[in-house]
Parts: structure tokens; C-alpha cells; sequence
């Protein structure tokens, strides 16, 4: 930074805020005050996302932190002729005070760490995501040096294991154990990778971590290759997000040319590389065997477990697959400690979750809070609230997450609490619905994405997706056979006990849980004068057994 | 020809495959991949033909039917639906006068449906092409529709 630059303007540019024009904001941006010669004291930087979603394009101004929301082309001239010429706040678009601060991603405060601090979006919106010397400059890659030059891979191994830390994809593994199996394989080459394969509707909290701080996840990549002694590194993207692709072979171009990814890294011997593969749209590869079917340039069906990835992974070498959140964890342990990460979050699981706030709400975004919070607390302190009708239900975890209704709001948003009560957390898509939404419609429609993306080879998720989903639109339209509850019960159990891989067994989930809590409306579906018993069941009794 | 220099460049390895196929379909002026490119393909990795087209079909990204040269994809996952994405789906499909997987009869357009984009929070939203566009109205899909039609003088 040279003695004259006195101001920059972060300019938030995710695939959200593109939609709304970002880009062009920029360039605008930059001409106008090139216009006024002012390019050499301010500086534009283009960075991830801000945080809220809702709020078009979002502009951060250092030093101050003031932030506006709504910007558009027309609003720059106005706003540097406020802002820079005459020195005062812009009032039009200044983002509401009322926003609090935990919307404010910008005003990070480390005070706050013990309520409101972040771990793996720390850097997001604070810093350019393609420019290697920002991340450099706010500690990154530290972490990486100080393993490299004083740690042992099992002293780190140890670390990540104390931390408590789980998977963040959904299964919440200790990662810490994880690491452990793949090192304890002595039989080389070994991999590493990280799943970007962010299939789950409505999630999308890995593709914005990866916008906004690429650096992070190729530092905790390398960490992880010399905590389990493995030289090479590969992210498995989904070929739709066209931005984050570009942002990472940014980042690894960048470090390989400061020698932080390559051989002998820090002078220590040690080499790593990491490519990208990008997947072709499927559902189903984000499950980590499929994911090592597709790698390897095959249809992307899941694996028999065991031998598990950590035995016999990516072309049958040991192999340590972490999610993308999971991975973005690992920096700000090894730097700050154990005790600090306990921190937050929970006794059984400590940390913080990044959640996809979506639906009836008035500010959706992503935010991270500490694990433990109730859904209650997010939708009403995070989320603003309802934008309009009453509460009606959650569904959490994605599409194959469970549906909850208005008596579990106080739930903490925890594994265990939640496997008490038979649930799952999932992957961190909360998606809140008003009164409006019909059970039957909305299920019908989750199911149709499962007929979709079922991978054809258990026959029970093949045909028995396509039956629930039959069911639910006959329920939707009240046409529903007298006994169709019961038949999508007893689809659903034999789903949840015998499809072969996670995911599969995973379809149960929200068809279970709202037959449980919604049983009664969906009853009102149900036309009792259609006395013909539903096509499975029926099918069942004319089976006729030969002895 | 092209597919043979694609395929020296992955150095003609299976777990390549994806990428190879990624790129002879970028490459096609029609955006798929065509029987003709996949029997090269199928000769020149030595892999037999069932393989190939067995593992290319799994993916929802690939296409075996030529397309238009801008694909509609419309999300139709749950964030989406609930918040419209359905009217969106049959606005297209009666303006351009298509159904699901169809391409209009001038080649611009192809319409497909599509598991999410992971944009949820601007839905409903769709991707033509590359782009992606959010909080969709029925207004505002045709005003797009509109648009790309004129830039291409139709």
C-alpha cells in the first residue's frame, strides 16, 4: 500500500451479486474515479461475498467499514461526489443500521469471537479472493509454515483430533479420526481431496466460501497432504459453478508461483500439488465413494464400504476426502489452538456451522453461528423474521434433510440433540416455509428431484422414489387411494433400511418426518371414496409364491 | 481431427474421461456429443463403446441430442419451486413453444430443467448458458427471452 492510497471500496462480487450487476459496478467504479484522479488514492478491490444476499450489490469503504447496499450504475457519480469529493456519508443507499452486526461481515471484531466470531468465513468479504499477497496479509498461510517447520503429521494429526472438529458435509465424522486412518495406511502415492461437489438444493455455502477465500482451502489441502503424508491434492467441483473454478486455479496458480504449493515447500522438503476435476452433474457423486467412481472416469455409483477411501480410495491408493467447510476449519485451529476452537459451539460438537438461510424470510444469506443455536434464534435474529404469512415448517439439510415443524424451533441445531429426536443436521440449507406451502406439493417436489438423481442401482431407490412421488401428487390433488399414508410408510422404511449407499437411505428422511409431524394434513389428501388400493400394495397381494 | 487431440492432451487416461467428454462437447458447435466424435473417442482410449456411453449418459451435464445454441436451464429444485419456479418453466416453454429437452425449430434455444444451481437464495432462478439469472418473474423471463432474440436478429 504506497503513502497516497487513503480509502479502498470493496466491492462484493459473488455469483449472487453478479445477477444484480457487480461487474458493471465496478468498471463504473473505477472510471469515475479515474475521472476525478483519484485512482491513486483509492483503490477498488473486488472480493467475495459480503454476506447478505438480499441486498444487491454491496459496497464496503475502509477506513470506516460503512457499507451500502443497492448500488447501482447510476448511484456512482452521486456517490463518489458525496462519499470522496465532499467527504460525507452517502445516505442513500447506506445499509440500515437496524442490520446486525453479524449481517455486517466487514466490521469483524475479534472481541466478539466468543458470540459472534467467525472461523470459516473470517476472511470472506474482507478480502480480494485473487490476490494471494491479501490473504498472505491477514495471516494466511502461517499456518501451513508453522506445520511445516514445527510440527510432526501426527502432532497435527493430534490437534485436529482434540479440536473435536466434524465433517460439515452432512455425516459429521471426527475428522481428526479420519486423518488418523488415512496416515496409519503405509502404501504410496496417497491423496487427498476436497469435495466441492455441492449438490444438496438449497445449499450452497461451499460455493461461496470457495469465491471469497480460495487461499484457505488450498492452504488447508496442503496441510492435510503433510499431516497424512500424501503429495497430491484434487478438488472435485460441480461443473455448474463456473466462478469458483476460475477463483481456485487462480489461487493455485498464484501458489505455486510464491513456491506454497510445488516441491519442497518452506524448504522443507515436503511436496504437494493440487489439480482440479470438475463433475458433470450428478447428485449423487457428492457421496465420497461415487465421488471416486467419477474421478476415475466412471458412471458415478457408489462403492461397497469397506474397503473404505482411507484404505483403498482414488485408484485404489489410500485416499483423505474432507468437505470444503470441513477443510476451511483447519487453519484457524492449527493457528489459534485447541482451546480456542472449543470454544464454540458445543461440547460434542465444537465450531461454528456456516448455514444457507432460504424461503419465506426476510433477509436469506449465509451466515455462521456457533453450533447449538436453536432454529428459532436464526430465523427470527438472523433472518429477520417471516416476509409474510405465519411459520409452517423447516426443512433442514437440504432436500434430503428433515422436515420440522413448529414445536422444534427451540431444538438446538445440533447432531445429538437432533439424532434423539431422529433427525439429522445435515449439510446447512435451512429453508423456511410459510403457511402458504402445501406438505404434499413440497414433498411431491423433492421427490421428483430424487427421481432424477437416483443413480439407478439399488431398484428399491429407483422404483421407490417414482412411487412416493406418485403418491404425494395424488395427495396434492386429494386423489389419494384410503391407504396411501401407509403405503408411503412402508416405502419409505424399506428405502431407509436397505438402499445401498448414504444418500439413498437418506431419501426416508423428509418423507418420514413429515408423515410424523404432518400426518393429519396430509390425511386431508386422501379421497376416501377411492376405494382401489394403491397400485404397490396391490401388487403385493398378487404375488403369488411357488413352494 | 479434434477428439484425438483432446484426448493426447488428458493423456488418453480413463479417470480423464469426464473432462475429455466436457470438452468435445464445449467444442461442438451444437453442444453435444455426437456418435460419430464418441466412436473416435471409443477407439482411441480403448475403451469399448457400452463403457463410454454408459458413463457419459450418467451425467446430466451431457448431451446426445444436438442443442440450440443457447441452453435454458431452469432449476426445479424445492428452494426454487417454492418460490415459483414452475410458472417460470411454462412461460418458456409457451413462448418458445417447447417442451422439456426440446430445441425451437430455429436451433437457439433448448430448454431443460435442471437440479439446483446453488442460487437459491435469488430464486426462482434459471442459467442460460453461462449465465445465471435470479428473481425470476414471468415479466422478466420474457423480457430476457426477448433480448437474446434480438440480438440474434430473430
Amino acid at each position: 500500500m504506497t503513502d497516497k492510497n487513503i480509502a479502498q471500496i470493496l466491492v462484493g462480487i459473488d455469483s449472487n451479486t453478479v445477477l444484480s450487476g457487480a461487474r458493471q459496478v465496478k468498471t463504473k467504479l473505477i472510471t469515475e474515479l479515474s475521472s476525478h484522479e483519484l485512482s491513486e488514492q483509492i483503490k477498488v478491490i473486488e472480493t467475495g461475498s459480503i454476506g447478505p444476499t438480499n441486498q444487491g450489490v454491496v459496497l464496503g469503504v475502509f477506513p470506516g467499514g460503512e457499507m451500502y447496499a443497492n448500488i447501482t450504475e447510476d448511484d456512482i457519480e452521486e456517490f463518489i461526489q458525496e462519499k470522496f469529493i465532499k467527504g460525507r456519508t452517502y445516505q442513500k443507499r447506506l445499509m440500515p443500521e437496524t442490520l446486525p452486526d453479524e449481517l455486517r461481515l466487514l466490521e469483524y471484531d475479534s472481541r466478539k469471537t466468543q458470540h459472534y466470531g467467525r472461523i470459516v468465513l473470517n476472511n470472506c468479504g474482507r478480502i480480494s479472493p485473487d490476490d494471494i499477497n491479501e490473504y498472505i496479509g491477514v495471516g494466511g498461510y502461517e499456518a501451513l509454515g508453522l506445520v511445516l517447520q514445527e510440527k510432526s503429521p501426527e502432532e497435527i494429526i493430534e490437534i485436529i483430533k482434540e479440536s473435536g472438529l466434524r465433517g460439515r458435509g452432512g455425516a459429521g465424522f471426527p475428522t481428526g479420526l479420519k486423518w488418523s486412518f488415512t496416515f496409519g495406511e503405509k502404501k504410496y502415492p496417497k491423496y487427498v481431496i476436497c469435495n466441492a461437489d455441492e449438490g444438496e438444493p438449497g445449499t450452497f455455502k461451499d460455493r461461496l466460501i470457495m469465491e471469497g477465500d480460495p487461499h484457505k482451502i488450498i492452504e488447508a489441502m496442503t496441510i492435510a497432504g503433510y499431516a497424512v503424508e500424501a503429495e497430491f491434492g484434487y478438488i472435485y467441483i460441480r461443473g455448474e459453478y463456473k466462478l469458483s473454478i476460475e477463483r481456485l486455479q487462480t489461487a493455485i496458480k498464484q501458489a505455486k508461483e510464491m513456491g506454497l504449493l510445488g516441491k519442497d515447500i518452506f524448504g522443507s522438503g515436503f511436496n504437494f500439488n493440487i489439480k482440479i476435476k470438475i463433475g458433470a452433474g450428478s447428485y449423487v457423486c457428492g457421496e465420497e465413494t461415487a465421488l471416486l467412481s467419477s474421478m476415475e472416469g466412471y458412471r458415478g455409483e457408489p462403492r461397497v464400504k469397506p474397503p473404505y477411501p482411507a484404505q483403498k480410495g482414488f485408484l485404489q491408493q489410500p485416499t483423505l476426502i474432507n468437505n470444503v467447510e470441513t477443510l476451511a476449519n483447519v487453519p484457524s485451529i492449527i493457528l489459534n489452538g485447541v482451546e480456542w476452537f472449543r470454544r464454540f459451539g458445543t461440547e460434542n460438537m465444537p465450531g461454528t456451522k456456516v448455514y444457507t438461510v432460504l424461503g419465506h424470510v426476510n433477509r436469506p444469506g449465509l451466515i455462521e453461528v456457533p453450533i447449538g443455536i436453536t432454529l428459532r434464534e436464526i430465523i427470527y435474529d438472523y433472518a429477520g423474521g417471516l416476509s409474510y404469512g405465519t411459520f409452517k415448517m423447516a426443512q433442514i439439510g437440504g432436500t434430503a434433510g428433515d422436515i420440522l415443524s413448529e414445536e422444534l424451533l427451540d431444538t438446538p441445531l445440533e447432531t445429538q440433540s437432533l439424532q434423539e429426536l431422529g433427525h439429522n443436521l445435515g449439510s446447512g440449507a435451512l429453508l423456511i416455509m410459510n403457511d402458504a406451502v402445501s406438505v404434499s406439493d413440497f414433498l411431491a417436489s423433492c421427490m421428483k428431484f430424487f427421481v432424477h438423481e437416483s443413480c439407478g442401482r439399488c431398484s428399491i431407490c429407483r422404483i421407490g422414489t417414482k412411487h412416493i412421488y406418485e403418491a404425494f401428487k395424488r395427495l396434492n390433488k386429494k386423489e389419494g387411494y384410503f391407504d396411501e399414508l401407509e403405503n408411503i410408510q412402508d416405502v419409505a422404511s424399506i428405502l431407509k433400511l436397505t438402499a445401498f449407499c448414504p444418500l439413498g437411505q437418506s431419501i426416508a428422511q423428509p418423507v418420514l418426518s413429515a408423515l410424523k409431524y404432518f400426518g393429519d394434513e396430509l390425511r386431508e389428501g386422501i379421497n376416501m371414496e377411492k376405494k382401489r388400493k394403491s397400485p404397490t400394495r396391490e401388487q403385493n397381494e398378487k404375488v403369488v409364491y411357488y413352494s | 481431427m479434434k477428439v484425438r487431440e483432446i484426448v493426447k492432451k488428458y493423456e488418453g487416461k480413463r479417470e480423464n474421461l469426464l473432462q475429455i467428454l466436457h470438452e468435445i462437447q464445449d467444442s461442438d458447435p451444437q453442444n453435444y456429443i455426437s456418435k460419430a466424435n464418441i466412436t473416435v473417442l471409443s477407439e482411441e482410449m480403448r475403451i469399448p463403446l457400452s463403457d463410454i456411453t454408459g458413463t457419459a449418459s450418467f451425467y446430466s451435464m451431457f448431451s446426445f441430442q444436438p442443442r440450440g445454441k443457447y441452453i435454458i436451464r431452469v432449476c426445479a429444485s424445492p428452494p426454487c419451486h417454492i418460490m415459483g419456479s414452475e410458472t417460470i418453466f411454462e412461460v418458456i416453454s409457451r413462448e418458445l413453444q417447447v417442451q422439456k429437452g426440446e430445441t425451437t425449430t430455429d436451433g437457439l434455444f433448448t430448454l431443460e430443467e435442471t437440479s439446483c444451481l446453488g442460487v437459491c437464495s435469488v430464486a426462482p432462478a434459471v442459467m442460460i448458458n453461462d449465465t445465471v439469472y435470479g428473481y425470476l418473474t414471468a415479466e422478466k423471463i420474457k423480457n430476457i427471452i426477448e433480448q437474446i432474440k434480438k440480438k440474434e436478429g430473430k
